[in-house]
């Protein structure tokens, strides 16, 4: 029978099967670890005297707590407060205590998780991959199942490699055509989102289809399978093709060699056969999207920044209106702009930085705008001031920062104050997420430069790069 | 986790669609280590002023909501982060189940695994039940309804094995470890792929 990307690689993880009345058991091929969702599973396993099944299997990092600025002066880092330096440090001592590798502070591939698990490979075709973090759909870009846990169940996993899951459904969502000249995967994600609705997802598994994926990079495939969890839905794929194994040859963790040659044949397998079913179909014209942002407090509110704010059907389309300030009838472009943040495990990757450099490029940003670009990893990092582009953003004066989650969720110390308004490139437009009181447009990277130079949310397309305007 | 087979309380209404997990808990309370004591900052920014007093706009400030263990909440309740703080928090601040039409996937799974009764319901009574707050409910989880106080019921949907496990208080971890041979087995005849 026709078996769908989603279903071949459920099947191929099976323990044991679903019954009426009992979960299937799923296999899981990587675990990944960070300090927010992981020490009470590890204190349960100490209490119970359990050991890590599989701590081969298991990759950690540190990211969210993590200061963002330089240490000082002394050697220390400095940290929001006591708290975050404790929570990082018990990651620390946990996995030197169950023997997992850790990308910590003095790793060269330190990261956000969902960056550096792809750039060192260990993010593969076919794999069943969690992480106690609901943006694992990331991983989906490289058609492997990958997505969010609770901390119960990343105990689950750490004692038995396994988790009990139902089968979710399946949704095939076509983008049709080609997108416009200027318009990037963001935009691309957030008019899905728009129109398929924040809890348009629910209950499935995504595969997004069609000449305008399959048309993508990885990174921007990993920018659409990013926020599949912003519409509901339990992880989001994309069949792996050449571009996918282009991508992962020769990176550290994937095999080497002939067997390079033989899992790239297995990985060829894995696309959707052609005929089978999906539980529900969607289809969306690429050519029709324009560069979007959000004007409320769930990603779902996303329209193109050129069309009227549509006005509030109810009372909490009311109050997510009232808390943006956003006015019914007036379009988001030309909003004055207070912050804007280029960074996340949406927009943080090296082609992110570029789009946004791009933008940014002998020019400076608008006075009383401040503007932090904080890169996914230690390798983007390298790899982007190599490059120069720290040069093109500090010259414009924006802040150029050392990776981590940052401001997409604020827990660092980088956020805003509030009232103020940021255009930022993550995932996350609730109140508050950016700081209490923030306003947050999520909007592309070069939306972000754009409006950074602009003062006010702008459209990228009208900063020409420097090479056009010349 | 403690057997649960039924849940009486008054009801409190949070009508608003999509509470996400950052309003349930924001993330700046995410650098704790363990799971105990995070009821005090439970809608935090919700339900406090700036100046830490209580907001008298946040529904469950009202003095007939306090005490109250059942809440009706708004559709798509718990969307966002996979954090387990969020059920975390609500227990701990005394909620005990949450009605909805619909509740966001992994919100649900996290709640259930820690006992909080994250039930869906059909919309048409969670309409009903989003504009009486206060009414007195009994939920039955063996038999799997809803008790008005008419002597109306409303029946819901539960999981068979999250259904199980909530009335016998099954300890989800034990039941996979008793499954080792069967994961060792898998592991021995899957063709390993490369972590
Ligand atoms: S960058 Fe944001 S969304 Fe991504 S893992 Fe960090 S906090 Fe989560």
């Amino acid at each position: 029978m026709a078996k769908t990307l989603f279903e071949k690689v459920w099947d191929a993880h099976i323990v044991a099967a679903e019954t009426a009345d009992t979960p299937a058991i799923l296999y899981v091929d990587l675990h990944l670890v960070h300090e927010v969702t992981s020490p009470q599973a590890f204190s349960e396993l100490r209490e119970r005297g359990l050991k890590l099944r599989r701590p081969d299997r298991m990759l950690a990092t540190l990211d969210h707590s993590t200061p963002t600025l330089p240490t000082n002066a002394d050697g220390s880092r400095p940290y929001a407060n006591a708290d975050a330096q404790a929570q990082v440090a018990q990651l620390e001592s946990n996995c030197r205590e169950f023997g997992v590798e850790l990308h910590g502070w003095d790793s060269a591939d330190r990261g956000i998780v969902h960056v550096i698990g792809p750039e060192l490979g260990a993010t593969q075709p076919g794999m069943t991959i969690v992480c106690g973090d609901s943006h694992t759909s990331t991983h989906g870009a490289f058609g492997a199942l990958a997505f969010g846990i609770g901390t119960t169940e990343v105990g689950h996993v750490m004692a038995t490699q396994c988790l009990l899951q139902r089968k979710p459904k399946t949704m095939a969502i076509h983008v049709d055509g080609h997108t416009p000249a200027g318009i990037s995967a963001k935009d691309l994600i957030l008019h899905i989102i728009g129109t398929i609705g924040v809890d348009g997802g629910t209950g499935y598994v995504l595969e997004y289809r069609g000449a305008a994926i399959e048309a993508l990079s990885m990174d921007e495939r990993m920018t659409v399978c990013n926020m599949s969890i912003e519409a509901g839905a339990r992880a989001g794929l994309i069949a792996p093709d050449e571009t996918t194994f282009e991508w992962l040859k020769g990176r550290p963790r994937v095999p080497q060699g002939a067997a390079w040659d033989v899992a790239v044949a297995t990985w060829r397998a894995l696309r959707s056969d052609d005929g089978a079913r999906y539980d529900r179909e969607v289809r969306i014209d690429a050519g029709a999207v324009k560069p979007t942002v959000t004007y409320g407090t769930h990603p779902g509110m996303a329209i193109a920044m050129d069309a009227p704010v549509p006005a509030a059907t109810n009372a909490q389309e009311r109050r997510a209106l009232d808390y943006m300030q956003s006015k019914p009838g007036q379009p988001m472009q030309g909003t004055p702009v207070d912050v804007v943040f280029v960074g996340s495990c949406t927009n943080s990757r090296l082609s992110d930085l570029r789009e946004a450099a791009r933008v940014l490029h002998g020019r400076r940003i608008a006075q009383g705008v401040r503007m932090l670009v904080v890169p996914g990893s230690e390798a983007v990092r390298r790899d982007a001031e190599r490059e120069g582009l720290h040069h093109v953003f500090t010259d414009a004066g924006a802040e150029w920062r050392v990776p981590g989650c940052s401001m997409c969720i604020a827990m660092n110390g980088d956020l805003a104050q509030p009232g103020q308004l940021v255009v930022s490139t993550s995932n996350r437009n609730f109140e508050g997420r950016q700081g209490k009181g923030a306003r947050t447009v999520l909007a592309s990277p070069a939306t972000a430069a754009a409006s950074a130079i602009a003062g006010r949310i702008a459209d990228p397309r009208e900063y020409a790069t420097q090479e056009q305007a010349a | 986790m403690k057997p649960i087979t039924r849940l009486h309380s008054r009801t409190a209404v949070l009508a608003d669609e999509n509470i996400d997990t950052d309003r349930i808990i924001p993330a700046r309370f995410l650098t704790t280590t363990t799971r105990e004591g995070l009821g005090k900052l439970c809608f935090h920014d919700w339900r406090y002023q700036t100046d830490g007093s209580d907001n008298p706009a946040f529904p469950l400030n009202r003095p007939e909501a306090r005490g109250c263990s059942i809440l009706i909440a708004g559709r798509n309740f718990g969307c966002g982060s996979s954090r387990e703080h969020a059920p975390w928090a609500l227990l701990d601040y005394g909620i005990q189940a949450v009605l909805c039409s619909e509740i966001a996937d992994i919100f649900r799974g996290n709640a259930l695994k820690n006992g909080l009764l994250a039930i869906v319901i059909d919309e048409l009574e969670h309409r009903w039940l989003l504009k009486h707050p206060g009414i007195e409910l009994a939920i039955d989880v063996r038999e799997q309804f809803i008790a008005l106080p008419d002597g109306g019921r409303i029946p819901f949907a539960l999981e068979p094995f999250a259904r199980h496990c909530l009335l016998h208080g099954v300890d989800q971890l034990g039941y996979l470890l008793q499954h080792s041979d069967g994961i060792t087995f898998y592991e021995q005849h899957h063709q390993e792929q490369a972590a």
